[in-house]
């Protein structure tokens, strides 16, 4: 069997990419509000969710970096 | 499963309208967030391409699979975009009825692949369904059910590129050409580059944001509608004629519920007949299976899968139910969306999207349902190849050919399947009712298919000839049948065993519940005549039926170091699961 890059590192790679755009977003919105917003906009759903896919793209990228 | 409630025609008929104004502006982190997921799937087929030189590489990715990478991408090849968005417009329509296509039409099914069918597949080392049928029913088995699911896997490869495209003319305003070749262009690059290994990573790429694109939707649902039971009393309080939130409760007569099915239709048409036939013995999704490292991984992956699939009606589903109670305006028909100008049951997700989701989110959301799309072309496309240079070329056409010839026809027959795609894709555009016309072929030989293997795979008397012409029959009078019914719609009434229908009734069951009986009866024709038939001649001998057989088959021991590690305890688990669920929803 031939040694592969883990399909687990290059979700790892595109969770932490998106997540960081998308947090990065969301962070700018805080003091640029957007002129039509989303509805439950006041939750900031980009900063939590785009936490989250950063947490666990680092999370996979440094798991299967390692070990690749 | 495709769709077959007619919701494809009705996006036809979106085309014959002139864009509005579509429904979603893209910002700048949108583009970028769609553009890296483009750069990330070719390069992903370019940096497979030198693990794909053999033929066991490219058309089996090496039988390396892990047991969760082959049941993600077993589940994701099936959740293609129109999937998506077309049973989110039917939940909105019909309610939660929508959900049996998820449960009873998937998890049953999955999980007898996974116990029964699956050891069987794996230990003859075949390479395809028809290859299957070739080594127990021969080469006349084999080719039948190869031509037929060649010809309709492309077909409905580009049946569902046109679906695509039109969506995203609505909802981003996409020119319709730039988005056919844009998006299969990407999927050939990388499926003929890296063959079926580079389809399945991606598939579990594509898995992974289809679920992060479309989960914040019914998570903030809740938020707004305050909770399921709230969302219960809301969508009653607005449409109280209809029973949209119960599952089984309303299916005791055609006409108690907003599908006009019965539950007798539910349970044998798509419990039984149809979702056997689509999750055991259709390639496209069979094929990602039978990539996996070992005999536990392949009967582990549909039992993964089936956990996944039993949880998509959270992210397709639900944002229907909860467009039924927080959208302020109601969603209309197709045709009368055209007409009139307001917004149809297939706009539901891209609303819901619309609704929740600023810059950056929202081109999360748009690149999941590209995934969507792309996964289930790639599944069609990688199918198809696999089948046409295994059981229609090397069977019949060349079979001494090297193994780097066939690899070399597994790359352009794929870059051939596309190009036959786009060609559908485009002559649908003329011609929509061809978009029905062909969902209903696929049905077609399913059903009867689903009969011929589950013999060949059970019945040591089976016989060759009965296999043969079992599966010939079958196929044979699903056309007739549907044929018949094409000739005078009221013939309708005898399938579902109503001869007295009113008009009406013929009416409301004409929409959903043909297909299912058609299927029903497609698959006791060929089950009967492979039955006759086979009495009629002499069986294989049984050291013909090793590896093929139960009961002439020895299953390989598998050493568990612990009981919760056997598939048979997580199928069961899966199983309890989906009880519970049914009767929660009842």
């Amino acid at each position: 069997m031939r040694s592969h890059t883990s399909i687990w590192l290059f979700s790892g790679i595109l969770l932490l990419t998106y997540g960081l755009l998308i947090m990065g977003t969301g962070v700018w919105e805080l003091s640029h509000p957007l002129p039509n917003p989303p509805v439950l906009y006041d939750l900031h759903a980009p900063i939590w969710w785009g936490g989250i896919m950063t947490a666990a793209g680092l999370f996979y990228t440094i798991k299967f970096r390692s070990h690749h | 499963m495709s769709l077959a409630m007619g919701s494809a025609a009705a996006l036809a008929a979106l085309f014959q309208a002139p864009v509005k104004q579509s429904l979603v502006q893209l910002s700048g982190v949108d583009i970028a967030v769609i553009a890296i997921y483009f750069a990330m799937v070719i390069y992903i087929g370019f940096y497979l391409k030198s693990a794909s030189n053999t033929s066991e590489e490219f058309f089996m990715a090496g039988r390396e699979m892990t047991a969760w990478i082959a049941g993600l991408s077993f589940v994701s090849a099936n959740l293609g975009s129109l999937e998506l968005m077309g049973w989110a417009g039917s939940a909105y329509q019909y309610g939660i009825l929508a959900v049996h296509w998820y449960w009873i039409g998937a998890i049953p099914a999955m999980l007898f692949l996974g116990i029964i069918m699956m050891p069987f597949y794996y230990i003859s080392r075949v390479n395809s369904v028809p290859g299957y049928l070739a080594l127990r029913f021969g080469e006349g088995a084999r080719g039948l059910s190869a031509v037929c699911f060649a010809f309709m896997t492309v077909l409905m490869s580009g049946i569902n590129m046109y679906s695509m495209a039109i969506v995203m003319k609505v909802v981003l305003g996409w020119n319709l050409h730039f988005s056919i070749w844009v998006s299969s262009i990407t999927v050939a690059i990388y499926v003929a580059l890296g063959g079926l290994r580079s389809a399945i990573y991606n598939e579990v790429l594509q898995f992974l944001l289809i679920w992060l694109g479309a989960l914040l939707i019914p998570i903030l649902g809740l938020i707004e509608a305050g909770g399921w039971h709230n969302l219960v009393l809301q969508i009653q309080h607005r449409f109280p004629q209809q029973d949209y939130t119960h599952l089984w409760g309303p299916l005791n007569h055609f006409t108690s519920n907003p599908m006009g099915v019965h539950w007798s239709g539910i349970v044998f048409g798509i419990g039984f007949v149809i979702s056997f036939g689509y999750w055991t013995t259709d390639f496209l999704v069979v094929q990602r299976v039978l990539s996996a490292h070992n005999l536990r991984a392949a009967r582990m992956a549909p039992i993964i899968g089936s956990a996944f699939k039993m949880a998509v009606p959270f992210i397709v589903i639900l944002p229907g139910l909860l467009a039924l109670s927080v959208l302020p305006f109601h969603l209309v028909p197709q045709d009368v969306a055209v007409a009139s100008g307001q917004h149809s049951y297939n706009e539901v997700l891209p609303l819901m999207l619309v609704r929740y989701c600023g810059p950056g989110l929202l081109g999360l959301g748009v690149t999941a349902l590209i995934a969507g799309f792309m996964s289930g072309m790639a599944g069609n496309v990688s199918a198809f190849a696999t089948v046409w240079t295994y059981d229609i070329y090397g069977a019949f056409m060349n079979k001494k050919a090297s193994d780097s010839h066939y690899v070399s026809m597994g790359r352009w027959c794929t870059f051939v399947g596309v190009i036959i795609s786009v060609g559908t894709a485009y002559l649908v555009q003329h011609a929509a009712s061809i978009m029905d016309y062909v969902q209903q072929l696929f049905s077609f030989f399913i059903a009867p298919l689903f009969g011929t293997v589950i013999l060949g795979m059970l019945w040591k008397r089976a016989s060759k000839a009965g296999g043969f012409w079992g599966l010939f029959a079958g196929t044979a009078s699903s056309i007739g049948l549907w044929l018949w019914v094409r000739h005078d719609p009221t013939n309708i009434r005898f399938m579902i065993f109503q001869p007295h229908a009113s008009a009406d009734l013929i009416n409301r069951v004409q929409a959903m519940s043909e297909n299912l009986y058609r299927a029903m009866w497609s698959w006791t024709i060929c089950v009967l005549v492979t039955v006759v038939v086979s009495y009629m001649t002499q069986p294989k001998p049984e050291s013909e039926l090793q590896g093929l057989v139960y009961g002439a088959t020895k299953i390989p021991e598998e050493k568990d170091d612990y009981w919760y590690q056997r598939p048979i305890v997580w199928a069961g688990v899966i199983g309890a699961i989906f009880v519970g669920l049914n009767i929660i929803f009842w």
